[in-house]
């Protein structure tokens, strides 16, 4: 098994048209097996780009299509909208990669989706996506450096953290059951929790990797729900000891305040809920395979 | 972008919020005629995005033209933490009857908005918020719903607001809020909001910080750029185009992603080194990039070595090799480069640079391995 996206997932290519980013990304998950069902462009209902059937609305490319999963790597001007439009047509899986959207309208969005649309999920913005090794893949992540098969899930508010260790565990032959990535913007739609709650009810997964950064207080929430309500064994890196407060490093919710945010708060209100704390993506990689072959 | 108070009180101006009549002086003559304009008693602020300009005497009141000319000539290049003085809000002086305290900000946790508002102002609200919790009113706000005044003025009771004030504060609130809102703020905050001794209620002090990346929709935010502290590393970079952060070490770092980029410099710090920067290259790591970022690198004469960390995802590493043997090309390094190059097409992007190692070029096989390097070869713990 795997958590939210897998072998029966339909994607919709929000913003598809022969030189977008949507098509790039798409016609890449597609040749990793992901089914990649449509596109969308307001221009260009009607045509055929790649293969892919286009309609000018997300409503028509479901009706036709029934895909179940949409995938936004439009502009930040247009990927609020976007992602509204993707939760009116009823699309219950809404991946946002886009970077740079205004915080106001990513809040807005998030709230209006909480209202109005109840049964979608939002992955992002900001993020690399999601993969489930051999089933699908949605959003930016190399195929090739995951492994199909579990045990472990992992969580990332970073790409390339993401990358790093989905690499280190391939090459000590550890598998994953999905890797999401939560991307680092301050109102991510899905937090760490609701992937710790996915991957805790999720039977194959047997082991939760966890990557934080500095900024917001979503890892100590993470710590708290660990405690509470996940009976697996987590292993957790937190990027940004050494950042300095007051400075955006690269996202735009990696921003430590005053004394809030420090990746030390983080990595000790994790390692009281028990989770094993990795100083580095290396070790958080060592970690987990010595978790792992515990398991047996 | 965090703005200079009186950029901020512009801002709020553009939104109807009452501020004092003042304006902005960068010589003691523009001081004085200023304060004629604006009428005595004046107040003469320096300009810093740093607080604690009072203690540091950047804040002084002046009743004729004898004293701006003191106070003025005495504040402008002082230094305060760091921060030079090089620009002065002169306003006229206010009668204060009551400070009070209101800000709007992101909740995170609750992915809302968060407003506070408080009767005891014109002290650090970080102080309120640990010794008298209870003396902050605080409101979250649905993004979808807004603020009205209904609802502002609900909290401006339950702030327990001096009654005559209450009704300007909720008028007051509700534009504070479209000012958060509409102008893009990811904190708009007033401290003090004063009452005066007529029962006037107006914004004392403007903490306004934009949100970048709203940037494309506010092209009057072109007059706010600049900064007070100018460090010529980060200048430099901006003009390349680059994500950079100067810092105080001697390891120069470029990585891919963010992310990693943090955790580059979290690793050199653990082998018991310290970075230089923090700089994320992205996805794009061509030859362009990479030239650019090595020639600011370059440029930081505290830069013992240099640490070249990239994981390719989507990147390839074999582009990235050729990108970096086409960077060394256009740009004469003066410190040591370790690299350490992972992720897809990693063994093609290796055997490009085998034949091009040497001891001012060093390849290792994971990252700690190469922060060892990086660290060793510039000089060891600092």
């Amino acid at each position: 098994m795997s958590i939210f996206v897998d072998e029966n997932t339909k994607v919709v290519v929000q913003g598809i048209s022969p030189t977008s980013q949507g098509l790039y990304h798409g016609l890449r998950n597609r040749a990793y097996g992901t089914h990649v069902v449509a596109g969308t462009n307001p221009k260009r209902g009607g045509e055929e780009i790649e293969g892919i059937p286009v309609f000018a609305t997300v409503a028509e490319a479901v009706e036709a299509t029934g895909a179940n999963a949409s995938f936004i790597s439009v502009p930040p001007t247009f990927a609020a909208d976007a992602i509204v439009e993707a939760a009116a047509a009823g699309v219950p899986f809404v991946v946002c990669i886009t970077e740079g959207i205004p915080a106001q309208d990513e809040a807005l969005a998030f709230n209006r989706l909480v209202r109005d649309f109840p049964g979608t999920r939002l992955l992002g913005p900001n993020c690399p996506g999601i993969i489930s090794p051999g089933k699908c893949n949605i959003g930016i992540t190399s195929g090739d450096i995951a492994m199909p098969g579990g045990p472990v899930g992992i969580v990332s508010r970073s790409g390339t953290l993401t990358y790093q260790a989905l690499h280190e565990l391939s090459q000590q032959g550890v598998g994953q059951t999905t890797c999401v990535g939560i991307g680092g913007d301050p109102v991510p739609g899905t937090s760490f929790i609701d992937c710790l709650a996915a991957f805790e009810a999720d039977p194959d997964t047997l082991a939760i990797m966890m990557i934080g950064e500095i900024g917001g207080s979503a890892e100590e929430e993470a710590a708290e729900f660990i405690a509470s309500s996940v009976t697996k064994p987590v292993v957790s890196y937190v990027a940004g000891v050494t950042a300095p407060p007051g400075r955006k490093m690269g996202h735009a919710g990696a921003i430590i305040s005053g004394s809030k945010g420090t990746a030390q708060a983080k990595m000790d209100a994790l390692a009281s809920a028990g989770v094993t704390v990795a100083l580095n993506p290396t070790e958080a990689g060592e970690a987990m395979v010595d978790v792992v072959r515990k398991l047996g | 972008m965090d703005l200079f108070e009186y950029q901020g009180k512009q801002y709020f101006a553009r939104f109807g919020i009452p501020i004092s009549k003042g304006g902005v002086a960068d010589t003691v003559d523009q001081a004085v005629a200023q304060a004629e304009e604006s009428g005595y008693p004046v107040v003469v602020k320096a300009q810093v995005k740093v607080g604690g300009r009072g203690k540091a005497g950047g804040v002084k009141l002046a009743n004729d033209v004898a004293e701006v000319r003191l106070h003025a000539g005495n504040i402008l290049g002082l230094d305060i933490k760091g921060h030079v003085v090089k620009r002065l809000w002169v306003e006229h002086a206010s009668d204060i009857a009551k400070e009070y305290y209101a800000s709007f900000t992101l909740d995170r946790s609750a992915k809302q908005h968060l407003g506070m508002l408080s009767a005891e102002g014109g002290v650090e609200i970080e102080e309120v918020a640990v010794t008298n919790p209870d003396a902050i009113a605080i409101l979250h706000i649905d993004p979808v719903d807004g603020l009205s005044l209904d609802a502002a003025t609900e909290w401006v009771g339950r702030a327990h607001l001096d009654e005559e004030a209450r009704e300007q504060a909720a008028e007051l609130l509700v534009k504070l809020y479209a000012c958060y809102t509409e102008g893009d703020c990811d904190l708009a905050e007033i401290n003090p909001l004063i009452l005066t001794p007529e029962g006037r209620v107006h914004a004392l002090d403007a903490k306004v910080t934009l949100d970048d990346n709203a940037a494309y929709r506010h092209p009057e935010w072109e007059e706010f750029a600049g900064s007070d502290v100018e460090d010529v590393r980060e200048t430099r970079a901006k003009e390349r185009g680059l994500n950079y952060i100067g810092l105080s070490g001697s390891v120069g770092i470029i990585a891919n992603g963010a992310g990693l980029a943090m955790s580059t410099l979290d690793v050199v710090n653990q082998c018991g080194g310290s970075a230089a920067n923090f700089l994320d290259i992205g996805g794009g790591a061509n030859a362009d990039v990479m030239a650019a970022a090595l020639e600011v690198i370059n440029s930081d004469p505290a830069v013992k070595s240099i640490f070249v960390n990239i994981f390719g995802g989507i990147t390839r590493v074999d582009e990235v090799a050729n990108g970096i043997l086409e960077a060394l090309d256009r740009v004469e390094i003066s410190s040591p480069i370790v690299l350490r190059l992972d992720g897809t097409n990693a063994v093609a992007g290796r055997a490009i640079l085998a034949d091009h190692l040497s001891d001012r070029l060093v390849a290792e096989p994971t990252m700690l391995d190469a922060a060892r390097r990086a660290v060793a070869l510039a000089g060891g713990q600092s």
